[in-house]
């Protein structure tokens, strides 16, 4: 096979593993919004914290260390202990549930019944604040996340696949830590799906975002599902946080990781969850066939941010609810 | 919401806000947070310490104490004009912002102010020629002589010959990223390598086409210019590729021990570009573990000593305290005014001798500043990380960079910035 | 007390419909005119002008146009900082090109530059609706940002591609490079927000106002009663846009004095605007003046009151900021949800009946 068509699937597998990392954040948005119609602008600062959180755990760092400090006078920075990764994960996991409970006793149970735009504007509100608690809890330097991920691209498939082409290929790339987060995605979406379709209050949850009233009304309890939604949207807010922070390091930026997820929003649809997986395919792959082809050889690169809007504006003025959005029915 | 509360409170919070006068007053345009408060939290821990340091042991300068007034820009350039507005009514002899947005801003409006901005190793280039800047200083180095520097190592792993060699250019995809391109250009041409430039958009979370490009590619050398989180992916998705660690060189922004910490050992190996030596192996250390740390006067935890991005901290200090004393020296009175800080800084002499009395011998290069040449002497050295052992050291000596290619480029923007602004040339 | 109809006759439907129908807030309106006019520039220094007032007003425009467009039209953008970037670098390559020419000249055709592109990607609001838009205006945003920092020419094959405004006058006056006095600056920005504030007030309570106004509560409804969507949401889209043109020339130029389009027209900016009109009330003026006083003064006042008030360290007081800002627009949500100039609203018809509400 000729070497530019090896590149070209090399560069479209890569932008599936890509997408699965875009729709991990997106599948977040998506939980939400389906259950409750609010657009979470927080979800990205929601990954951010959650990982702050699961390395402040893991190092035993004290938390608030730098406010203590400063009022005491003291020097506290580190309780001295270390916990394994998996108690950590589902320490901050139960974390993100006492944040969902907080976020619906103190602000959500207080705009029942105002529009979408005031609930957004809530969930704005909310970033801020979590962007300033996570710092002042855990501080703003950039921290190692080692939960045992592996990480560098697999050599198997790299010697397995050199024989294919040319001089100048090498085998296919593909990094081990993309290979995970495809198959812990694919668990997640699978349970979710699961956890929806045969548990109680998975089906309640499911009747919620159907009909607010009629749920009500068949004796669904309301503020009990949005925690409970909230709490998953946390839950996958950790394992994005984890997937994109064990590259980086948990910083500031991660927090920037829901803009990626706007796109494969606005592509798939904002109540779907395997819209969110296709579009987060869809834009992955575009994107970076995009850049490979047309982008980076004849446009200077760094294309791919604006090309996945451009294709998102397309697929919407063929489809203007989305990939798998609801059909939207206008009466007068 | 009532405006006239606020506007009477904010008068308010003003009016006691303002500190008492202090003789010499450093504002430290730092960012703790935000997206580069991970470079910037070491950065401004050494330069406030250094000056607490001086505080502590010596009683300040010449006899006149020193304020360090922070003010948190988050690498903003509206919090940044914020911030040099309300500390410019206190006095502030020098600013030094660690943000090349908001040193554009400031070159401007410092210089109409008549209070100098100083720049070390960042900020823009052309502001060597102290000709048409007449206020800015970036000794001793900047991009341009970082970017000859590290084309000076690849020519001395290859034995002065980069003929037919490929170079690629990793670089954060605005004004400082873009800085090193032409000089990097002109090299490419003088030596005949092939150098392809290949942006990352900010903040670059995402890097796999860059880097499956370079996998394609197969460059010989890679050169960075990042900052932020850019900084550790790049490092990771290089190590991720299996590209030769030892062919990668970042400049000294690129260079910082929380760039390399994330990727671990996988790193080891990795360059970059640096103007002032690291470890904490210096006299200097001590004497701010004594008299700062321990006293519990540190800016920060007191844990960043030694780290790449805190020494130049301690570097931008110390050469300001020389240029405070220069100027004391020159007119007469330890209580100087900015004016006066401008003349200290452009009569700056800096010797071996010196620095060794500090307690930092052998830390940057000596050198003078004139009133032509603001950039210094535009020598660097190269770093490499161990990742095992998680230091930083020295493989190199601090070298010259290519005045050839670099001087006619900083004379060409810098004369275009006085033609667009009908600066007359000085120092006749 | 003060505070009534009672003894104020209309004597013509002209006077019946006036923005301030009570005398009162007319003489408020008046005062607040002569004391910016007339007070302020006499005593402001570089401190206010610099990080207080010129911020506050450029920003207003921005939230005017913004607030034009999705407030009153009902379409959501979020490419606010793209078209502020499009005023900017066509307010800088105008001012490089033609030195000569007032300023005056150069922002207003930067908008109007702006107003064209805004119409540009504003087609694909005829077929794509609601939050769904916001995916138009965000490739706007990132592909007008690409671009400028892409293509030499914008920013005259300066090495780092950042811009610089150089010294422009009007009328003599200087009004952007270093040397520029604070009342020049705060009275060249207070201009362009008392003739665009006016216009946008105008605008929407005539048919124009009207017709947007009908598309945003329901575009169907509006058609069948004569409404022509393709008129009405592209007049939104470059009105807007022509506000926003004008907001990015005056912030590059006039505020900033140098620019680099990612850092100063990113993404962020676009969100920061349309937190303004939300915060401050979708679809008022008054609103829009509120929410960017909120955004724009409030991290201001806190970070003098707990870094220079207290002493507290810097950055504790940057994470504390944001932790009260948020709190802030969530408290002022559970309180009031349809913003500022609700509450202000709200105020107003309590004020009418103190101090005997019965």
């Amino acid at each position: 096979m000729p070497d530019q068509l090896l590149f070209a699937i090399e560069v479209t597998m890569n932008g599936l593993m890509a997408g699965v990392l875009y729709a991990l954040v997106a599948l977040g948005f998506v939980l939400i919004f389906k259950a409750s119609g609010i657009f979470n602008y927080a979800q990205g600062v929601m990954a951010l914290f959650a990982a702050m959180t699961l390395v402040g755990i893991q190092n035993g760092q004290v938390p608030f260390a730098h406010l203590i400090n400063a009022v005491f006078g003291t020097e506290v920075h580190h309780f001295g202990w270390h916990v394994p990764a998996i108690l950590a994960i589902l320490l901050t996991a139960c974390v993100m549930v006492l944040f969902a409970w907080i976020v619906e006793r103190y602000v959500l149970k207080h705009l029942v019944g105002q529009p979408d735009i005031i609930l957004f504007m809530a969930t704005i509100g909310l970033a801020y604040f979590m962007e300033g608690f996570g710092d002042l809890m855990w501080g703003a330097d950039i921290k190692k996340l080692d939960v045992g991920l592996p990480q560098g691209g697999s050599f198997w498939l790299e010697e397995n696949t050199a024989w294919l082409g040319g001089e100048g290929f090498y085998g296919f790339f593909i990094d081990k830590l993309d290979m995970v987060a495809t198959v812990v995605a694919a668990i997640l979406v699978a349970s979710l799906v699961a956890f929806s379709q045969y548990t109680k209050q998975g089906r309640a949850m499911r009747a919620v975002a159907d009909d607010h009233q009629a749920a009500l009304s068949v004796g669904v309890s309301l503020r009990f599902i949005w925690v409970l939604v909230w709490s998953l949207a946390g839950f996958v807010a950790l394992v994005a946080g984890i997937m994109w922070g064990a590259k980086s390091g948990v910083q500031f930026s991660l927090s920037l990781i829901a803009l990626k997820a706007l796109p494969v929003l606005m592509l798939g649809g904002f109540t779907s969850i395997p819209g969110a997986i296709v579009g987060g395919l869809i834009i992955g792959v575009g994107e970076k066939l995009f850049e490979f082809l047309i982008g980076a050889p004849f446009l200077g690169g760094a294309t791919e941010n604006w090309f996945a809007y451009m294709l998102a504006l397309l697929f919407l003025v063929f489809r203007p609810q989305g990939l798998f959005g609801e059909k939207i029915i206008e009466r007068v | 919401m009532n405006m006239k509360k606020i506007a009477a409170a904010s008068v308010a919070a003003l009016m006691v806000g303002t500190p008492v006068l202090a003789d010499l007053v450093f504002p430290s345009l730092s960012y703790r947070t935000g997206p580069y408060a991970a470079g910037g939290i070491p950065y401004a821990d050494g330069y406030s310490d250094y000056f607490t340091l001086l505080n502590e042991r010596d009683g300040g300068i010449g006899g006149a104490a020193i304020q360090v007034i922070e003010c948190e820009t988050g690498y903003n350039t509206e919090k940044g004009v914020e911030c040099y507005e309300s500390t410019k009514g206190q006095g502030a002899l020098v600013y030094n912002p660690l943000s090349t947005g908001i040193t554009y801003q400031l070159i401007p409006k410092a210089t109409a102010d008549n209070i100098p901005l100083y720049t070390p190793g960042y900020g823009r280039t052309s502001a060597a020629n102290g000709k048409v800047f007449s206020h800015v200083f970036n000794f001793p180095a900047n991009y341009w002589n970082a970017a000859s520097l590290a084309v000076n190592h690849l020519l001395a792993e290859n034995g002065g010959d980069l003929n037919g060699k490929s170079v690629a250019l990793v670089y954060h995809n605005s004004a400082y990223g873009k800085e090193p391109i032409r000089t990097l250009e002109g090299l490419a041409e003088k030596h005949g390598f092939k150098l392809t430039a290949i942006p990352v958009d900010h903040p670059g979370q995402e890097q796999k086409s860059q880097w499956l490009q370079i996998r394609r590619e197969k460059p010989d050398y890679v050169l960075m210019w990042g900052w932020g989180v850019m900084n550790q992916v790049a490092i990771q998705e290089a190590a991720n590729i299996r590209f030769p660690m030892e062919n990668f060189v970042g400049v000294w922004w690129s260079g910082g021990d929380h760039d390399v910490a994330p990727a671990g050992e996988s790193a080891t190996g990795y360059k970059a570009v640096t103007f002032h030596a690291v470890g904490s192996d210096f006299p200097v250390f001590d004497d701010i573990q004594k008299h700062v740390v321990e006293t519990g006067k540190a800016a920060g935890a007191g844990d960043n000593i030694g780290k790449a991005i805190y020494n130049r901290g301690v570097y931008a200090a110390m050469l300001m305290a020389e240029a405070v004393s220069k100027a004391q020296e020159i007119h007469g009175t330890p209580d100087i005014t900015a004016a006066m800080m401008r003349d200290g800084m452009e009569a700056l002499e800096i010797t071996d001798a010196r620095m060794a009395e500090l307690g930092m011998g052998g830390f940057g290069p000596a050198f003078s500043v004139s009133c032509e040449n603001h950039g210094g002497p535009g020598t660097g050295a190269i770093q490499q990380w161990d990742g095992a052992a998680g230091t930083w050291s020295l493989i190199s000596e601090f070298g010259g960079s290519d005045m050839d290619v670099i001087q006619p480029l900083i004379d060409a923007d810098s004369a275009a910035y006085a033609a667009e602004n009908n600066i007359e040339a000085g120092c006749n | 007390m003060l505070y009534r109809e009672a003894g104020d006759f209309k004597t013509s439907y002209q006077k019946d419909s006036q923005t301030f129908p009570l005398k009162f807030d007319r003489m408020g309106y008046w005062t607040v005119m002569v004391v910016a006019f007339l007070v302020v520039p006499f005593v402001i220094n570089d401190y206010w002008a610099n990080a207080v007032a010129v911020p506050f007003l450029i920003y207003a425009i921005a939230a005017l146009g913004l607030n034009i467009l999705t407030g009153y039209a009902g379409q959501v953008s979020l490419g606010t900082g793209g078209f502020m970037a499009v005023g900017a670098y066509a307010c800088y390559k105008l001012m490089t090109m033609f030195p000569e020419v007032s300023m005056l000249v150069h922002v207003v055709l930067a908008g109007g530059i702006t107003a064209l592109v805004g119409v540009l990607f504003g087609l694909p609001s005829l077929r794509i609706k609601g939050f769904y838009l916001a995916v138009a205006t965000l490739a706007a945003q990132f592909f007008l940002v690409w671009l400028f920092n892409k293509v030499p020419w914008f920013y005259n094959y300066s090495a780092s591609g950042q811009i610089n405004a150089p010294e422009r006058t009007v009328f003599g006056i200087i009004v952007t490079g270093p040397n520029t006095e604070a009342w020049a600056k705060y009275l060249f920005c207070l201009i362009f927000v008392v003739v665009l504030a006016w216009i946008a007030r105008n605008l929407t309570r005539g048919m124009t106002g009207r017709k947007w106004m009908a598309i945003r509560d329901m575009d169907i409804a509006a058609e069948i009663i004569g409404v022509n969507p393709l008129m009405a949401k592209l007049t939104a889209f470059a009105v807007s846009s022509f506000f926003v043109g004008i907001a990015g020339a005056l912030f590059f130029s006039i505020y900033l004095g140098a620019a680099e389009v990612g850092e100063a027209f990113g993404i962020q900016k676009s969100f920061l605007i349309l937190f303004m009109i939300i915060i401050g009330g979708l679809g008022s003026i008054f609103g829009s003046f509120a929410g960017a006083a909120f955004m724009v003064l409030m991290p201001v006042f806190l970070k003098n009151v707990l870094v220079g008030g207290l002493g507290w360290p810097t950055d504790l007081a940057a994470h504390l900021e944001f932790i009260i800002v948020g709190g802030l627009i969530v408290v002022f949500l559970i309180l009031e949800p349809h913003g500022l100039a609700q509450l202000w609203r709200l105020t107003k018809e309590k004020l009418r009946l103190w101090p005997f509400p019965h």
